[in-house]
């Protein structure tokens, strides 16, 4: 059967094989599967391409797509287009790291267990939280488990959210809540943040946590400290922030406001868009909830020669031990996507981190400064990192298809998630966006709102 | 491997040194406290390290000769499927137009990675024998999640509220009683017989007006088919409960049987393992879920479908849907990989893979049969479970061969899993490995055996040649450093 290449049993391997386990036929080791459900024919998937072929048919779906590498973007809303170092895909390409599994093994696995509890030290330094995990699938899901470690840690069922929440993330919460009977409780924005009034109303010692994202959905950046103030105000109540991790470059981090559990995603550090996944949760927390976090955690320690190294640790929290009784189901996590946030965090280090921070915030500034000259409003008046929502006076897919042919893709569409926000559009600039591409882009939108 | 410690990328930092490149800044710069309330910004930097480029380059270098992959060597993990991860799957994964897309884009300016997506379902609808598959979940566990959650709304949109409790043989992968409970179910543990499959008595006497659901991989965790796999699911299906299938041993069976035909409801298949999307030392996976057209209204929003047009795009119009499993629509990179792989094999030859598996499996289970015991006589599927019951006795333990297999170049099997067989021994060749190499594990794992008896201490005392030995998980556990201060340096 050499005409795989990935299957290396010749026909004589077969034949000297099937007489060793002292069968005739391949069929025998089937034999106890019943023929009323064994499968005839050939299962009709599509038909197998050469090397030479696949790579032609596949190269030709990506040409069918825009790219961002081609056509500037000001789309963000939770995945943004931002510079990656070639360092990055140069080590996750190596093949010691990509084709390993968990490292369960740790005398093999050194390599995997050190990058990681590099991972959890840039996290906890980022976030100015005491402890991180390994990974979590995604930002979403991090939220989620967020809510619910809350939930299990304080045994209560409320958990008040803010609506400047990204939308979808507080989707995937609702899914979760429902098979943990949690009662979510929604807090309406008002002018770009949270209502604080309704917050406090809200907040009770019924509630497990309260959870606000920094910056939010809108680019603002919300009143952490009155938050926090409010939240702890509850008699167990914690404080769960989900953050742009390179926002937290410039702005002071969850951790010094007194958050108790900080989530986000790592997309932003190193990791490409691919469309929305796979990027990579990041969950941070304070001290006394290190041993309820979920997913994979990295410890160090000795060998028995007294030499330091790195081992899986606290794994009674986890599945294969507690199994109905884990503090999470999650087995697979990121790990390939958080060494490649590692390596993009090591190479931006201390200065870089700042520096694109800055660049993002300048850059948005002065989009908006432009977008306001071409007489486009700008909705709300709070600070903001590298995002922030206009008013496009028309529904913002056609802006958006107009802003196409003129070589730009367009913010997002906030009417997507609300008609209140009907004809909003968000629009994110990065580091990435020239001075001339934001000119550009100002005075094509302009036209098109105007025309 | 390297020997001797690496120093942490933090030991090596020295105020001044970059490794990244930006250009200057080209628009005016406001003073941050005009655009920020001064409280909110950063007082303190992270104390992230500051290293050149080549160094760090030699550090994640020096890491990944300490670290050890399919690409490195044998990797007969149970339960994991750790077969070769093709190369051309990575540089399709890396083409442009695939990574260089944003998920809100506009559908049209999409169409190739809906259309890649569209076609990745339907080929796993044909290979799982079920009506329509999602994307969406993350990994295996986030499927089953997911799948629990479909029946869980499928059971609510019926009024069966009493259907509290999935049912879960003893041999499970830790992974499904902890998704039943994240998913609100009670766990009701299910006997495995003498033989390792369901005791079907067992299974009469538990399911019942409760039951929402029975979890089962087949081929089963101990590698063995479960021969009665119709009476089970009608068992379960008298009972008003579903049968959800759990894809983690799919490797055993394309093409020569499908969940669908065996009357399974609900099915999760792990791209990361049988479709050789690449493990990462612990994901990114993905973990798509097919279900029954009863179940369709249920599945996580959106669908990616083909209109009457021609073109590809989202449904949202999904009333009854559980809602979203995950932002965005699932590790599409992942999913890129897994498509390439379904491309190249084809039909034919995904059932080669299943025969190869098979065969290399028994193979090896043949080999090993007069040095340990197998509890089970049926023929194994992809995995089969040895027991170090007899090595045991001379006071060698099955950690202690795995940790000696770690001396001969080996990942070793996964071990002490299942829990119902005694110092359990899980061994998946896959189809991608040769005899040869086959042989030479058999004749290793032999010799280990044998040096059980004649120098335990040899086992006991192993790996020895590893860049580090046994670490101490206890003190690891009782005093947790899980991040680098640098008072924490080692000696």
């Amino acid at each position: 059967m050499s005409e795989f290449r990935y299957l290396p049993v010749t026909e004589e391997d077969r034949q000297s094989m099937l007489k060793t386990i002292g069968v005739d036929s391949d069929e025998a080791l089937f034999s106890d599967i019943p023929e009323a459900i064994r499968f005839k024919g050939e299962l009709n998937v599509e038909k197998a391409l050469s090397e030479p072929e696949l790579l032609n048919f596949l190269s030709g779906l990506a040409k069918k797509n825009v790219s961002t590498g081609d056509v500037p973007s000001f789309l963000g809303a939770g995945v943004y287009d931002h510079y990656i170092p070639s360092v990055v895909d140069s080590v996750i390409s190596r093949g010691e790291f990509y084709t390993a599994y968990t490292p369960y093994q740790a005398e093999v696995s050194q390599g995997e267990l050190q990058a990681i509890f590099e991972f959890q030290t840039l996290v906890c330094e980022l976030t100015g939280m005491d402890a991180a995990n390994s990974s979590m699938y995604d930002g979403s899901t991090a939220l989620a488990e967020a809510a619910m470690l809350s939930s299990g840690a304080t045994r209560k069922k409320k958990i008040i959210i803010s609506e400047t929440v990204h939308p979808e993330y507080r989707q995937v919460l609702s899914t979760y809540a429902h098979g943990q009977h949690l009662d979510v409780v929604l807090i309406p924005e008002n002018k770009g943040t949270v209502d604080l009034a309704q917050l406090e109303k809200a907040v009770d010692d019924e509630t497990a946590c309260v959870i606000v994202q920094y910056p939010n959905f809108f680019g603002q950046i919300e009143p952490l400290k009155e938050i926090e103030t409010l939240t702890h105000s509850a008699k167990k109540a914690h404080l769960i922030v989900s953050s742009n991790p390179l926002a937290l470059g410039l702005l002071t981090p969850p951790g010094s406001f007194g958050a108790d559990i900080v989530v986000g995603d790592c997309q932003p550090l190193g990791i490409s868009q691919s469309f929305g996944g796979p990027h990579c949760g990041f969950f941070a927390v304070k001290k006394n909830l290190i041993r309820k976090v979920p997913g994979r955690l990295v410890g160090e320690t000795v060998d028995e020669d007294g030499r330091r190294g790195y081992v899986l640790t606290l794994q009674a929290r986890e599945q294969h031990i507690r199994r109905d009784k884990a503090t999470s189901n999650i087995c697979s996590n990121q790990a390939l996507n958080a060494l490649a946030s590692s390596v993009a965090m090591v190479a931006f280090g201390k200065k870089g981190i700042r520096e694109i921070a800055v660049q993002n915030l300048q850059k948005a500034h002065y989009a908006a400064d432009q977008l306001d000259r071409q007489g486009i409003k700008i909705v709300f008046e709070g600070p903001y990192f590298n995002e922030f929502v206009i008013d496009c006076g028309k529904p913002v897919r056609e802006v958006n298809r107009s802003l196409l042919k003129k070589g730009f893709i367009g913010g997002y569409d906030l009417g997507r998630d609300s008609s209140a926000l009907k004809n909003k559009m968000l629009i994110a600039v990065t580091e990435m966006r020239t001075r001339n591409q934001i000119d550009q882009f100002a005075e094509a939108l302009g036209g098109i709102i105007r025309g | 491997m390297a020997n001797g410690n690496q120093p942490l990328i933090f030991e090596q930092s020295k105020p001044g040194r970059v490794a990244y490149s930006l250009p200057e800044l080209d628009v005016p710069e406001k003073p941050l406290e005009e655009l920020i309330g001064t409280e909110y910004i950063r007082q303190e930097k992270p104390a992230w390290p500051e290293v050149s480029e080549l160094q760090l380059i030699r550090h994640y270098m020096a890491l990944s000769r300490r670290n050890f992959g399919v690409d490195n060597g044998f990797y007969p993990l149970g339960s994991c499927t750790m077969k070769y991860n093709p190369k051309v799957n990575e540089a399709v994964a890396r083409l442009d137009g695939l990574t260089k897309i944003h998920p809100y884009q506009d559908e049209e300016t999409v169409q190739g990675a809906l259309e890649l997506l569209y076609r990745l379902q339907t080929n796993l609808e044909e290979i799982s024998g079920m009506d329509t598959v999602t994307l969406q979940p993350a990994a295996g566990a986030h499927g089953e999640w997911t799948g629990l959650m479909i029946i869980r709304a499928f059971h609510e949109a019926n009024h069966d509220s009493k259907r509290t409790k999935v049912i879960i043989p003893d041999t499970a992968h830790g992974t499904n009683p902890a998704s039943a409970s994240v998913a609100g179910f009670e766990i009701v543990t299910v006997k495995s017989d003498k033989n390792g499959l369901i005791d079907l008595e067992d299974l009469k006497r538990v399911a019942d007006e409760h039951t929402a659901a029975l979890m089962l991989t087949n081929p089963n965790t101990l590698g063995l088919f479960e021969t009665h796999i119709q009476d089970i699911a009608n068992i379960v299906h008298a009972a008003g409960g579903k049968v959800y299938y759990d894809g983690a041993n799919m490797n055993a069976i394309m093409g020569m049987t499908r969940p669908g035909d065996m009357g399974y409801d609900v099915v999760h298949l792990n791209l990361h393992k049988t479709f050789t999307g690449p493990h990462g030392g612990g994901g990114p996976g993905s973990g798509p879920v097919g279900v029954r057209k009863e179940l369709e209204p249920f599945l996580p929003e959106p669908l990616i479908i083909r209109k009457a047009d021609g073109s590809y795009g989202f449904d949202y119009n999904r009333p009854q849907s559980i809602g979203r499993v995950k932002a965005f629509y699932g590790n599409f990179g992942i999913n890129v990989r897994a498509y390439a792989y379904i491309r190249t094999m084809g039909g034919k030859g995904l059932n080669q893979v299943s025969r190869d598996a098979v065969l290399n499996a028994n193979y090896l289970l043949k080999r090993l049969s007069d040095e340990f015991d197998t509890p089970f006589k049926q023929f194994c599927k992809h995995e089969f479970v040895l027991s170090g019951s007899r090595q045991k006795k001379l006071g060698v333990r099955t950690l202690d061969m795995a940790k000696r297999l770690l001396d001969f170049g080996y990942y070793p099997p996964t071990i002490y899993f299942p829990l119902i067989v005694d110092e359990a021994m899980m061994i998946e060749p896959t189809e991608t490995e040769s005899k040869e190499t086959l042989d030479q594990f058999a004749d290793h794992l032999i010799e280990i055996s044998k040096e059980a008896s004649e120098h335990p201490e040899v086992v006991q005392e192993a790996p020895h040649r590893t860049v580090i030995r046994r670490l101490d998980e206890t003190r690891a556990a009782r005093h947790p450093i899980l991040r680098y201060q640098p008072a924490s340096k080692g000696e």
